[in-house]
């Protein structure tokens, strides 16, 4: 119970909503440990577990070794030390345990972890062990249900509101209807409003001066109109096609902060940012077989959901899940391609992401936010002359520079240069 | 007042009672159109349901949806690799070190690939540069995805397995062996050790089989007298760099000679660099029938016939040898001033000879011998070509009398490229078993029983010795495209070795020439010279009897001179649309081949020659007969050509296996008797107008100094630059100003001394002319081919282009003088038409042109869209996408340098070469847009390449050095013609080489500021 003793110390500098929250983690780590003091701590096994294990090792699934779920209750602890510990060791003394399990598993070489004490392989023991209360989804589901219904509450609101106002409409137009009717029958003769001025039409028509402005106005405002269409053919901002893999940014790049660069290498030395090739998915979807994330149940995103799509890339790459192994059997996957740029133009991506050392959201926008992925910026020439003309060159650290530096700022008599005064508006430079 | 003036078209107009002209003039159309095929049907009208109201509206709704559609954008896929291999990255190019040799050409190379294909062949550096890729290997790289190649074996034409043909064939080899039936092994030399070692192997396991090797285009008689004189039948090799006095006797050096590849060695005796203040070139004679490169180059040209070159040839000799002078007056001169020479420049002289006589061999080997020439090299021998022309004739005749039952042929097109073609192709037929190892489905090919698909050479592995010691590897660089096997691959097979030929290879590098190398090394280098020890060869001939059969050596009539132009070669790559469009240095005609002959002789035979109106070239046709092959070809006039003689180039003329665009010209080989390439021959006119496609007629300077400046070695010693390389001066205020001066320039300066500065050097005392520059542009520019017809209306795209011109004197020296003397009016008019004509033995010169990017470009000021415009890096940039075809700039060019897209010619069957399909395709360069229809074109100083060069600067954070920035003409050049670089750099070659004083530009007076910088070519006249 150190632990404990150690956070009560510290809740005298804690101001209350923390010691409130505190108290609650408290709380649930008393109810969750058994009773007496010398149990071993499922929190520091988990991390231990996934810091040592998981690369390897599932619960409750075969991955690379064995299910780590109950492994207690199949072998000896003291063998267990053992065979963590060194487990090379037993197999080569012949351990009839140790060559079972190391011929099961393909005689793949579980890496020695001398450095784990038997406290730690017990912690890590008493996690793989622990089995967790069922979640309470039925809570997740209300949620999602009231947050739902904040859209649909508008619409119907308007519609609402469309209808009476309809409504009044028509009753207006009855009421008048039996008026005229009733004085009909009444024999009062309804006077036809006969107005002395000309209607007004007619006076427009007459007056050639407006007629000559509205038709310029007409004309000019129909011609802004269709530069605006025009200008917009063949740009496909917010383009969002679907794709044969329903792959989540924001899963991978927002949840998991996995940094861009680790699949779109080549983005840092070639001109392509390349879209990655299968095998780097499975450097890490080897061991993620499944996905265990947020869902989100109102667009059908649920986590069977998510883990068939990582059927479908084990599919198309030839992996076979149940023997840890690759098929050979392949099946490209055929990716949409989202940002087109056209033929006569030159991108380089190496040159903004590594040189300019410019950020990917800033072309791509909040990927880490995108559930589908989808186009963000224009992509015009528009759109890149306007960042050319603004960003600053980073000059510094790179000896390319150094020279051309001193002499061009001496030229303009800046201390920073932007793209366009270092020729980046130059038509040659992006067209070839 | 009115005009009663009647037009009318035919006489029976006049006669008002004709009633056909009353007739005619009641009808719209001459003649009737054939509505009745499609409206003559009065039941199908009446049934259909379509009226005409219908059709408009499905025209009306089809345009629409068709319009509606074309705002929809297209989808498009990617398609990542499943498992990337390591060494690809998208967007980023791989270079492999190979090795070409196809039995005619011999290079070194690397290999650019991208994404897994091979786009590009580039020079390596890192060793010799006679080593370099001339024009057709940089055109190799197209040959690779020719879509007419064979794609899998086939027997009697059909398609059949490789599991089949393997068995089959070896069972048929076992089978003729137990019956004692001869069978021979007809290959190209391959010089290739690991492969000679395989046919050791399967001549030894098969005693029936015999060896037999060819070349096309032989070098018996040399192979020959090599042998007579030093006991071994292969090649001497040469160092043209240690050089003084070089003597040549038809030997085109610069050219195809032995293999080629002498010309950089050449250059570097001919650049003019003082040292102390005196520079020293060396003094190049050239005795040659027909023009060549190595003619163009020479210091002084004497064209003859080959029995007054064996004749003279003899008389060095017995100068040499303080003999009797047996010969004429003129002949025994002109030795005695080549000996002189020979003397002077001591061990420093050579003498060579292509002379199709094993006799003119002999005595140029004994004159080398004879003042000790260091030039040539007879300890490092090469076999590269072994080809063996009397055991190629005893071939033919067992084939038809049925000596030999079988025979199996690798790489070699006989059926074509022998004089007795048909003969070959009719013991073929008799043969039992024939089998021919082929790329393509030529001539030979279709007539063998069983054809095995062989890979290209960037598919292949193989190895070659250049020459002693000096080795290299080829390796391929992309994966076979079609389902193909190794020459090498079979032998081995047939061995009842289970090996691949890779493997084989290795081994055999590893026990027998990699001495404690590693293999890896050798094969990523490429290239690998052994330290083995190697015997000078002991001299042993007398050439007394040489001498006699030379000196009295005769011709009676016309000789005929074969030769290889530098475009096709000996003519494998004839479906290659690159080498066919690639203009001839010489003629500049594309396309063709042609009988070149001198004017006099034209005159006299009645052939002719005649520029149309629309600026293009027609010819007249010559029967030409030898022995007992006649052909008509088109002729050509060609200046320099010695009287007497005529020429025509190999290589054309093939049938099978390409493209109808290709099928070009004649077939030279059909008189290519004995592998002789002089014949007797006798011309006759024949009926018909040929259409060359020929891309200059103005074929002289005309006087005008300011396109190609000359001058002589002794004045550019003695004088300073302001007498041969004056910068043109205007009058300003009636002072004379240079042109270069600010004062008189309508232009305000630009300060251009921040960050780079490109400047393309080009050293016209280095150019020889050799066109890889111009093929080595097209590959990395996507410079399209246009075909024959448009190079006739002048619509060719080449980005770079040489021009070349010849002298109306006989010097251009003598030209300029003529002009300056010029007085009045009425005598400049007859002055400038006689300057039109080429002299008879005219000196020639080469010069390079391309955009010449203009710091005060006319272009740019009349482009109504600006899409051309100027970098701040000196290159004129050219907006593809931002031009609509006004070609106001291309009006404007003082230098002809850009290039309309009159059509789309790319996806157009109208132009059907490799931009019309999927597999030609693979060779266009990603970096660079290919054009569309209506745009203009033009040299981009590969931008493309100076932005890649300072983007890997920048990623690593380092400064360039002088050499890293090259363009595809640059690094094409092995001869050091053109030079490219940054002029902000001080310590640049461009930068230096823009003070020299020999620097010019083009057109200096025009004003244009040139970023491209010429170099005044020095001519070396101490020749008598």
């Amino acid at each position: 119970m150190t632990n404990n003793n150690l956070n009560m110390t510290r809740v005298f500098y804690l101001n209350v909503p923390q010691i409130r929250t505190l108290l609650t983690i408290v709380l649930a780590v008393a109810l969750a440990l058994p009773t007496f003091a010398q149990e071993p701590d499922i929190d520091k096994g988990k991390s231990l577990f996934n810091m040592n294990c998981a690369a390897c090792h599932k619960l409750n699934k075969r991955a690379v070794g064995p299910a780590l779920a109950g492994v207690s209750q199949k072998y000896e602890k003291e063998w267990l030390y053992a065979w963590i510990k060194n487990s090379m060791a037993m197999v080569k003394s012949g351990d009839p345990q140790a060559v079972a399990i190391y011929e099961e598993y393909n005689k793949s070489v579980m890496t020695a972890f001398p450095q784990l004490s038997n406290e730690d392989i017990d912690n890590i023991l008493a996690y793989t062990d622990y089995t967790p209360a069922a979640p309470a989804t039925p809570a997740v589901v209300a949620t999602t249900v009231v947050s739902g219904t904040d859209d649909t509450t508008s619409t119907l609101l308007l519609g609402v509101l469309v209808l009476v106002l309809v409504v009044l409409v028509v009753m207006l137009f009855l009421v008048t209807q039996t008026l005229r009717k009733i004085a009909i029958a009444n024999g009062i003769e309804v006077e036809a409003s006969k107005s002395k001025r000309k209607p007004l039409w007619e006076v427009y028509i007459n007056n050639s001066f407006l007629v000559f402005s509205t038709v310029i106005l007409l004309l000019f405002s129909s011609a802004y109109f269709a530069y605006g269409y025009l200008m917009q053919v063949g740009i496909d901002q917010g383009y969002s096609p679907v794709q044969p893999i329903h792959y989540s940014h924001k899963i991978h790049s927002g949840d998991n902060e996995i940094e861009c660069k680790y699949c779109h290498s080549s983005a840092r030395v070639s001109k392509h940012s390349g879209i990655p090739s299968l095998n780097v998915c499975m450097n890490c979807h080897m061991n993620i077989a499944e996905y265990n994330g947020e869902e989100d149940l109102e667009k059908g995103y649920t986590k069977e959901f998510y883990t068939n799509e990582i059927k479908k890339l084990y599919k198309a790459v030839g992996w076979d899940e149940e023997n840890q192994r690759y098929t050979g059997e392949t099946q490209p996957v055929k990716w949409v391609r989202i940002h087109n740029l056209p033929d006569f133009v030159y991108f380089n991506h190496a040159q903004h992401v590594d040189v300019a050392g410019i950020d990917c959201q800033k072309c791509h926008g909040p990927v880490e936010e995108m559930e589908i992925m989808y186009q963000h910026s224009p992509l015009t020439m528009g759109w890149c002359i306007d960042c050319h003309r603004e960003s600053n060159v980073d000059l510094e650290n790179n000896e390319y520079y150094e020279k051309v530096h001193a002499e061009l700022s001496k030229k303009y008599g800046v201390e920073k240069l932007t793209v366009a005064q270092m020729g980046g508006l130059e038509c040659g430079k992006c067209h070839y | 007042m009115a005009n009663h003036k009647k037009y009318w078209k035919s006489t029976a107009e006049l006669d008002s009672n004709n009633a056909f002209v009353e007739d005619l003039m009641g009808r719209e159309f001459v003649e009737k159109l054939p509505e009745d095929a499609f409206l003559g049907n009065e039941q199908v009208m009446n049934d259909s349901k379509t009226n005409r109201r219908d059709f408009l509206k499905y025209v009306g709704f089809s345009t629409a949806a068709a319009s509606l559609a074309a705002c929809e954008g297209p989808v498009h896929k990617s398609i990542p690799y499943v498992v990337q291999p390591e060494e690809i990255r998208p967007g980023i190019s791989n270079y492999y070190a190979t090795t070409v040799a196809d039995g005619f050409d011999l290079a070194s190379i690397l290999v650019k690939t991208r994404e897994g294909r091979p786009i590009k062949v580039e020079n390596n550096t890192d060793i010799p540069a006679s080593y370099a890729a001339n024009a057709r290997v940089q055109a190799s790289v197209l040959s690779l995805y020719d879509n007419l190649r064979l794609q899998g074996p086939t027997q009697s034409g059909s398609p059949i397995g490789w599991a089949t043909l393997l068995q089959l064939s070896r069972q048929q080899l076992d089978n003729m062996q137990s019956q004692g039936e001869q069978l021979a092994l007809l290959t190209r030399s391959y010089a290739s050790p690991s492969t000679q070692h395989l046919i050791d192997q399967i001549t030894s396991k098969y005693d029936n089989i015999k060896h037999i090797t060819y070349d096309s285009v032989s070098s018996s008689h040399a192979l020959d007298a090599f042998a007579k004189a030093y006991g071994q039948r292969a090649l001497p090799t040469y160092d043209f760099s240690k050089a003084e006095t070089i003597v040549s006797f038809d030997a085109d050096f610069l050219g195809d000679w032995q293999g080629g590849g002498h010309a950089p060695g050449y250059v570097k005796t001919r650049l003019p660099v003082k040292k102390n203040g005196k520079a020293k070139m060396s003094t190049h004679f050239q005795f040659e029938a027909i023009m060549t490169l190595s003619g163009a180059a020479a210091d002084k040209r004497m064209p003859m016939t080959a029995a007054q070159q064996q004749q003279v040839l003899a008389a060095v000799y017995v100068e040499l040898t303080n003999g009797q002078a047996t010969a004429d007056q003129a002949t025994v001169e002109m030795a005695k001033i080549i000996a002189k020479h020979l003397r002077k420049a001591g061990k420093n002289g050579i003498v060579i000879t292509d002379l199709p006589s094993t006799e003119a061999h002999r005595v140029s080997l004994a004159i080398n011998e004879k003042i000790g020439s260091v030039v040539i090299d007879t300890k490092h021998t090469t076999t590269t070509r072994q080809g063996n022309a009397l055991e190629v004739s005893q071939l033919v005749e067992d084939l038809n009398s049925g000596a030999v039952q079988g025979i199996i042929m690798a790489d070699v097109n006989p059926v074509y490229t022998l004089a007795e073609g048909e003969q070959f192709a009719a013991g073929l037929a008799k043969a039992k078993f024939s089998l021919s190892f082929s790329m393509k489905n030529d001539e030979t090919a279709s007539k063998a029983q069983w054809v095995a698909a062989i890979p290209h050479y960037l598919e292949s592995w193989g190895d070659v010795e250049f020459k002693t010691n000096h080795f290299g590897l080829t390796q391929p660089t992309i994966r076979p495209l079609f389902d193909t096997k190794q020459f090498q691959d079979v032998l081995l097979t047939w061995l009842g070795k289970d090996m691949t030929y890779r493997d084989q290879l290795r081994s055999y590098w590893e026990k027998n020439i990699l001495s404690g190398t590693s293999w890896n090394k050798a094969l990523h280098d490429g290239f690998y010279v052994s330290d083995s020890s190697t015997n000078r060869k002991r001299y042993n001939d007398s050439v007394a009897d040489a001498i006699g059969i030379l000196s009295t050596a005769k011709q009676e009539g016309y000789s005929l001179h074969l030769y290889t132009k530098t475009g096709l070669g000996d003519g494998q790559q004839a479906n290659n649309p690159w080498l066919q469009e690639l203009p001839d240095p010489i003629t500049r005609v594309t396309w063709d081949n042609y009988l070149t002959i001198s004017k006099p002789d034209a005159a006299a035979l009645g052939l002719w020659n005649e520029i149309q109106s629309d600026g293009s070239l027609n010819g007249g046709y010559a029967n030409i007969t030898v022995g007992s092959s006649t052909l008509k070809v088109p002729v050509l006039i060609q200046p320099g050509q010695a009287k007497g003689t005529v020429g025509l180039a190999f290589g054309y003329g093939k049938q099978a296996g390409l493209k109808s665009e290709m099928q070009v010209g004649v077939n030279a080989y059909t008189l290519y008797n004995d592998f002789s390439k002089v014949q007797t021959v006798s011309i006759e006119a024949a009926e018909g107008t040929h259409e060359f496609a020929c891309t200059q007629l103005q074929n002289t300077l005309m006087g005008r100094e300011d396109i190609v400046k000359e001058t002589t070695l002794e004045i550019f010693n003695t004088k300073n630059r302001d007498y041969y390389n004056a910068v043109p001066v205007v009058s300003k205020n009636h002072i004379e100003t240079k042109v270069t001066s600010p004062e008189v320039d309508i232009w305000d300066q630009f300060n251009r001394s921040v960050g780079h500065h490109f400047n393309l050097s080009i050293d016209l005392n280095a150019c020889t002319g050799c066109g890889a520059c111009v093929v080595a542009c097209h590959a990395e520019n996507n410079v399209p081919v246009v075909g024959k017809r448009e190079i006739r209306k002048s619509r060719d795209m080449h980005w770079l282009r040489i021009d070349r011109y010849y002298s109306s004197e006989e010097t251009f020296e003598g030209d300029n003088t003529t002009v300056n003397e010029i007085s009045g009016l009425g005598e400049s008019l007859t002055t400038f038409s006689s300057l039109e004509e080429p002299s008879n033995n005219p000196q020639v010169t080469f010069q390079p042109i391309m955009c010449q990017h203009c710091n005060h470009a006319p272009c740019e000021t009349v482009c109504p869209v600006a899409a051309t415009s100027h970098g701040r890096q000196g290159q004129n940039h050219m907006a593809y996408n931002r031009c609509v075809g006004t070609r106001y700039c291309a009006n404007n060019c003082p230098y002809k340098v850009r290039r309309f897209n009159w059509f789309l010619y790319n996806n157009n069957d109208e132009f059907d070469f490799y931009m019309n399909n999927d597999l030609g395709r693979m060779v266009l360069n990603p970096d660079v847009v290919v054009r569309s229809r209506g745009v203009m074109e033009k040299c981009s100083l590969c931008i493309q390449k100076t932005q890649k060069t300072i983007l890997d600067a920048k990623l690593v954070g380092r400064d360039i050095a002088d050499g890293e920035f090259q363009t595809a003409c640059s690094s094409a050049c092995s001869n050091g013609a053109i030079t490219f670089g940054d002029i902000n750099d001080k310590s640049s070659r461009v930068s230096k080489s823009l003070k020299s004083d020999r620097m010019y530009h083009l057109l200096e007076s025009v004003g244009t500021k040139p970023n491209v910088q010429y170099q005044v070519k020095v001519r070396n006249t101490e020749t008598s």
